[in-house]
């Protein structure tokens, strides 16, 4: 197939480890909660992934079910881990980046211990088929994508829609605007932060799960995780808070990353060791700009929300 | 007419820490009425409307709702009763269109669709008499505009009890005319309505009752029509008050600061501020009266160089005529120059030459004060920011509107922010904090500020005390030019007296005060001049002793091109 | 249809109030029992993850016990203990000044990375070819340079067009680690990109190879809560940090201020930086500083601020740290697992803050009694 194409798919494959990401953290910030637990939640989402195929992997039961197993495990690790940090932000009130961070330490910390236990060939091998599922063992480059990709491509475009389009999301958007405002007319602010940020660590968990098992399916993909974690937040500035542009965005952030890989197997360029980090190096100085730009532009409707990062409190005054 | 009981209160206490804001309070509402909620700043009126609304929720007592005890612990609770309040502070979101907001929070029948909510909401709007774009964005709406989204909204519920908490507060006197009709058909209509205010005035031409607050507790409600305004004042403030603020007549005034053809754009290059020109005298109280928003903050932000100024002038006249030279602000060779210039006389009134004297010889001249100006120093503080006009020796004291965001520093104690104007004066890089303690001492005694410590964050003190800090720290900076903006808002009536006496204090000493005030009455009482200003431009500038109220009020609303028109 | 509510329902069932001045004692009284309560859970979470735990709970007392074991046991571990706080001190304390002003600085990684970076590149290219003296003030000035430059970076941008810093600063971190593993893929051809430690350029040995460094952090400590609390420096930070309007009102350039204090807390983490690479390592991985970085947010956020907490956050932290890993050691797990028990014991001192700034009101006890 052509070379184009591949990388195209490629791109494609690498992205939805942030679009999980992004979705869930434009879901978390929608409330007014500025996540940066965000990489902590992707390890833990794929450590409980992981986790529950470890069981099952190798069982006799029906690969349907076992892709289903590990997707709801994965998001069950990761919304528990949502549930940690929206019962210290929402109802403790606590700082939103020292728990964020925290959250990191403890996610990556307690990923790492977890997976060191787990057996790679019975996680990885047999369920990476199944997850594939409808074009694994096709020999062209489609073999890359799967139930999984296809699943984050569909909750993003979801997440839009809800937003936008329902008086959910109409809420939801009011909360994180607005906290007293929607409080006084009788929406329940501490249920919507906190389904807004279990659902969207949840989903990120998703994002942690896809990279483990799917797109790199290897036994080290583990230690590489907490990064992409990282930059699935920045990205959320480059969709300027919608869910369906992470698709594109995510795909943007998924061709700097093969970049380098890509460039080195073009004939035509010349590339030497040296430039192989300055290549990696694109996907952040990218995103850089791009919060350059927007701050720059300071357009009304792709700002924050206006409550992002601060506690909500009803009876402060 | 039997009147029908709405909602009732009885024994209705609340608190916050050891403050009790509302004590054990009875009061009914009847369907079909307007019922004003009177009392001054801080008696509690708002925190009562609160626990009806959901928002705060009472420490003990009942309330009755169609004759059936009702629990009101949210909002929404109170959606579910039939009450709706339009805070005075608008709980809307500014990044939502108009329709957006007035179904946040409904629940509806069927699919969300904005086209249906449009429809709707226009239908309220014809029936009670209202104009309403609902696909426009708040941020884009004036305030009387975001007050009519407000009122919808709590109509587009169902609400058959509306608490409108100092609905006129921000209005014009037309939009507050087509308010009160508004607020008539709902009535006709059958709904209670409950009016948070403290003007007079409102009470007596749209109430049928009205309730009185006084420190928490309720001191009567009374029918309005069988009521005075001498009456209400009394039950309001407790015992009568002299209302006349001593005011002294200006002594020889001399122009202090000079605006000419002052020109302000914003940011969105909105013309704010449109050829203003006037002048303020030394020893006399200027006030500025329009509507809020009318370019009153940017005026006085222009002047101490807070605001970027497109064109015009900004003279200030130091009064340095017959006063000795210092160099205090001026270098030798300044002194010199201005000396070339002829600038100075000695004190027998003969010109100053410094033409073949030695430089110790000019500097003990100067240092012993036998150097005097000739006139007045004219400086331009325009395009100056408020460490140049500083460094020029102008003494510039300007209270802010916004008290904790602009003029004082919440979280730090009075100590700290005596300090923010002279903090610079420390040796070494390092601060001195002697000097602002001692300060801060004397202000607390002098004002009589009720706090536990010198650093105590002013954050924590009460509205009066955080205002008696901030223009106690003004008026401690010795200023030839004090502004102050809206500086009694909020405060009892004791406290607002203690400012009003100060400023006169100022202006006696022949300080130029530049007042800017929202209750005409106050500034026709406290100032010499008044200028109005409407939509940045200056309606007029009249004599406050003779100038009468509804003249005043006609020029905040009436623009200069309609008065050209007109004439 | 209140009416019908069970006579139960009639309050809600907790409701909070702001608290102010709780006494000193008892919000460290909370604190602490905080602290208590993370090692219990501590020592819940291990049991699950230890196998040799779960075979003999007996064990757990040892457990415990190499928290102290970890940092106390010798006097070697004292030393590695002090040298890690000093290290993660000095980050905190360049953070500081940023915080203070409301600008949430996460780039220290990147910041202390790039110190780290400027001192090895001037050791690898002037090593031995210049006085040693010279050489160790030049990587010191190249350290403070790069890290200088490296918070300066999105200070211009928040300065100018209000960008935001919190991403900005994390994007920063990334940047620095890519242009770490450029140079050294030019420094080490062969490809295994690992720097043999590098002959000169070591900071001068007092004691041990350790006391210098604990030395310089408690300097920077104490300089640094001086500058804070009695500079007018300080008092202009704290201006600007609280409202930017008041900054303006009184004529400080607020622009001033932000560059200003973001050269600094650039130029402290350049310093750590210079402790790590001629103190320390005299090489460079793109891990150095090995998310210090990070962990030094929390340090700085703890200790409210105060440079003088500091010495407290961070000491705990590095106990912790030490304690966990003595027991990977110990009880033969990962090596991971200091990061998840600093991390538990962090969710329970972040969230006892609420015990000391709210109160909590239970129905049924109208007299308003504080919980604990």
């Amino acid at each position: 197939m052509n070379i184009w194409l591949n990388f195209l798919i490629d791109s494609l494959a690498f992205g939805a480890t942030f679009m999980y990401g992004s979705t869930g953290e434009i879901l978390t910030e929608k409330a007014g909660h500025l996540n940066l637990g965000i990489p902590g939640i992707m390890c833990m989402g794929g450590a409980g992934g992981c986790l529950m195929l470890n069981l099952i992997g190798t069982s006799s039961l029906p690969p349907f079910l076992i892709v289903i197993l590990g997707i709801l495990s994965s998001v069950l690790a990761a919304m528990l881990m949502g549930l940690i940090y929206s019962f210290l932000t929402v109802t403790l009130r606590a700082n939103q980046n020292v728990t964020g961070l925290a959250l990191t330490t403890f996610g990556v910390g307690l990923m790492k211990v977890i997976m060191s236990k787990l057996s790679p060939t019975v996680y990885l091998v047999t369920p990476k088929a199944y997850y594939r599922w409808p074009f694994a063992g096709r020999q062209d480059s489609l073999q890359c994508l799967g139930v999984l990709f296809f699943l984050g491509v569909a909750i993003a475009a979801v997440s839009s829609i809800v937003l936008y389009r329902t008086k959910v999301g109409l809420h939801l958007r009011a909360v994180g605007e607005n906290p007293a405002t929607a409080d006084a007319v009788g929406i329940n602010v501490t249920r919507y932060k906190y389904a807004a940020t279990c659902i969207g660590s949840g989903i990120a968990g998703l994002g942690g799960f896809y990279y483990i098992i799917d797109y790199m399916a290897s036994q080290e993909a583990y230690l590489s995780l907490e990064a992409f974690g990282w930059l699935s937040i920045a990205l959320v500035i480059f969709a300027l808070w919608r869910p369906a542009r992470t698709i594109i965005g995510s795909t943007i952030f998924g061709f700097l990353f093969s970049c380098s890989s890509f460039i080195t197997n073009l004939s035509f360029i010349q590339v030497t060791m040296a430039m192989k980090p300055l290549l990696k190096m694109l996907p952040y100085v990218f995103t850089i700009i791009v919060l350059i730009i927007s701050s720059v532009r300071n357009k009304r409707e792709n700002q924050p929300p206006q409550s992002l990062g601060l506690p909500y409190f009803r009876e402060n005054r | 007419m039997e009147k029908q009981l709405a909602l009732s209160m009885r024994g209705i206490t609340k608190r916050f820490g050891s403050v009790t804001a509302n004590s054990r309070i009875d009061l009914d509402i009847y369907r079909g009425e307007i019922l004003s909620i009177l009392g001054e700043n801080g008696c509690g009126k708002t925190t009562l409307m609160n626990m009806i609304a959901g928002i705060y929720f009472p420490d003990e007592g009942t309330i009755t709702i169609d004759g059936k005890e009702a629990v009101i612990r949210s909002p929404k609770d109170a959606f579910e009763h039939g009450i709706g309040m339009i805070h005075q502070h608008f709980k809307l979101v500014d990044l939502f269109t108009a329709a957006e907001n007035i179904v946040l929070g409904v629940r509806e029948e069927g699919r969300y669709n904005l086209k249906d909510v449009n429809t709707r909401v226009s239908a309220i709007a014809d029936k009670y008499g209202f104009h309403i774009d609902p696909g426009k964005k708040i941020y884009d709406m004036s305030v009387s505009e975001k007050q009519t989204v407000e009122i919808i909204k709590v109509l587009y519920r169902g609400a058959d009890i509306l608490i409108l908490d100092e609905p006129t507060a921000v209005l014009t006197p037309q939009e507050i005319d087509r308010l009160f009709n508004v607020l008539r058909v709902m009535r006709a209509d059958g709904k209670s309505i409950v009016i948070i205010t403290h003007k007079l005035n409102e009470v007596l031409e749209v109430s049928d009752r009205v309730a009185i607050l006084r420190r928490g507790e309720h001191i009567a409600t009374v029918n309005t029509k069988d009521t005075s305004e001498a009456e209400l004042t009394e039950m309001m403030v407790g015992q009568k008050v002299n209302l006349n603020i001593q005011r002294s007549e200006p002594v020889c005034p001399q122009p202090r600061l000079v605006v000419r053809g002052l020109n302000v754009y914003d940011k969105e290059g909105t013309h704010i501020l449109k050829d203003i020109s006037f002048t303020a005298m030394g020893g006399e109280i200027l006030g500025i009266a329009g509507i809020a928003g009318s370019g009153q903050r940017e005026l006085l932000e222009s002047i101490t160089g807070l605001q970027h100024v497109q064109s015009g002038e900004i003279i200030f006249h130091n009064p340095k005529k017959n006063q000795p030279v210092t160099f205090f602000h001026k270098s030798l060779a300044r002194v010199t120059e201005l000396a070339e210039d002829h600038a100075f006389h000695d004190p027998e009134g003969n010109p100053v030459s410094f033409r073949g004297m030695k430089k110790t010889d000019i500097i003990r001249a100067v240092l012993e004060g036998r150097i005097l100006f000739n006139e007045d120093e004219i400086m331009n503080l325009r395009d100056k920011d408020p460490l140049e006009i500083r460094q020029l020796g102008i003494h510039l004291s300007f209270v802010p509107e916004d008290r904790l965001g602009m003029g004082l520093v919440g979280s730090m104690g009075i100590t700290d922010n005596m300090m923010l104007r002279s903090y610079r004066k420390g040796h070494y890089g390092l601060l001195d904090r002697k000097k602002p303690k001692d300060l801060a001492e004397e202000i607390i005694q002098n004002l009589k500020i009720v706090t536990p410590g010198t650093s105590y964050p002013v954050r924590r003190l009460s509205g009066g005390n955080v205002q008696k800090v901030l223009v106690g720290r003004e008026i401690a900076y010795t200023p030839k030019v004090l502004m102050a903006a809206y500086p009694v808002r909020g405060l009892d009536i004791h406290s607002s007296y203690t400012i009003y006496n100060l400023l006169n204090k100022q202006k006696e000493s022949g300080v130029a005060v530049l007042y800017v005030g929202e209750d005409l009455d106050v500034l026709l009482a406290l100032c010499d001049r008044i200028m109005v200003i409407n939509a940045g431009e200056i309606t007029g500038i009249v004599d406050a002793r003779t100038a009468r109220k509804e003249e005043i009020g006609l020029m905040m609303t009436r623009s200069n091109r309609a008065r050209k028109e007109g004439a | 249809m209140a009416g019908t509510h069970a006579a139960g329902v009639r309050e809600p069932l907790v409701h909070l109030s702001r608290r102010t001045g709780m006494p000193f004692w008892k919000s460290w009284l909370i604190r602490l029992a905080a602290l208590a309560a993370g090692l219990l859970i501590c020592g819940a979470v291990a049991f699950i993850l230890i196998e040799k735990l779960r075979d003999d709970p007996g064990k757990l007392g040892d457990f415990y016990c190499a928290f102290i074991k970890g940092s106390f046991g010798t006097s070697r571990k004292v030393w590695k203990m002090l040298k890690n706080l000093a290290i993660l001190l000095s980050i905190s304390l360049a953070l500081t000044p940023a915080f203070r002003m409301r600008f949430w600085n996460i780039g220290a990684e990147g910041q202390t990375l790039v110190g780290v970076l400027g001192a090895i590149a001037v050791d690898f290219y002037l090593g031995g070819k210049i006085p040693e003296g010279l050489l160790i003030a030049l990587m010191f000035l190249a350290a403070l340079l790069c890290g200088g430059v490296w918070g300066l970076i999105p200070a211009v941008f928040k300065a100018k067009w209000n960008t935001n810093e919190t991403l900005f600063t994390l994007m920063m971190n990334y940047v620095a680690t890519f242009l770490v593993s450029y140079f050294l893929v030019i420094w080490v051809p062969s490809g295994s990109s690992s720097l043999a430690k590098l002959k000169y350029g070591k900071l001068p040995t007092l004691v041990n190879d350790y006391f210098l460094i604990v030395m310089i952090a408690l300097l920077l400590t104490i300089g640094l809560y001086i500058y804070l609390n009695y500079s007018k420096h300080g008092y202009e930070i704290s201006v600007v940090g609280e409202s930017v309007n008041t900054a303006k009102y009184v004529g400080i350039n607020v622009r001033r201020v932000i560059l200003r204090t973001m050269i600094l807390s650039g130029v402290l983490c350049g310093l750590t930086g210079f402790l790590i690479a001629s103190g320390l390592d005299r090489t460079i991985t793109t891990e150095s500083v090995g998310g210090q970085g990070f962990t030094a947010i929390m340090v700085s956020w703890l200790a409210n601020f105060n440079p003088l907490m500091m010495i407290l956050t961070s000491g705990l932290i590095q106990i912790l740290n030490q304690g966990a890993a003595q027991i990977s050691q110990d009880f033969n797990v990962s090596g991971a697992l200091p990061s998840v028990i600093v991390g538990i014991i962090l969710f329970f001192i972040i969230g006892s803050e609420f015990f000391i700034n709210y109160r909590l009101h239970f129905r049924h006890h109208k007299t308003r009694e504080a919980i604990r």
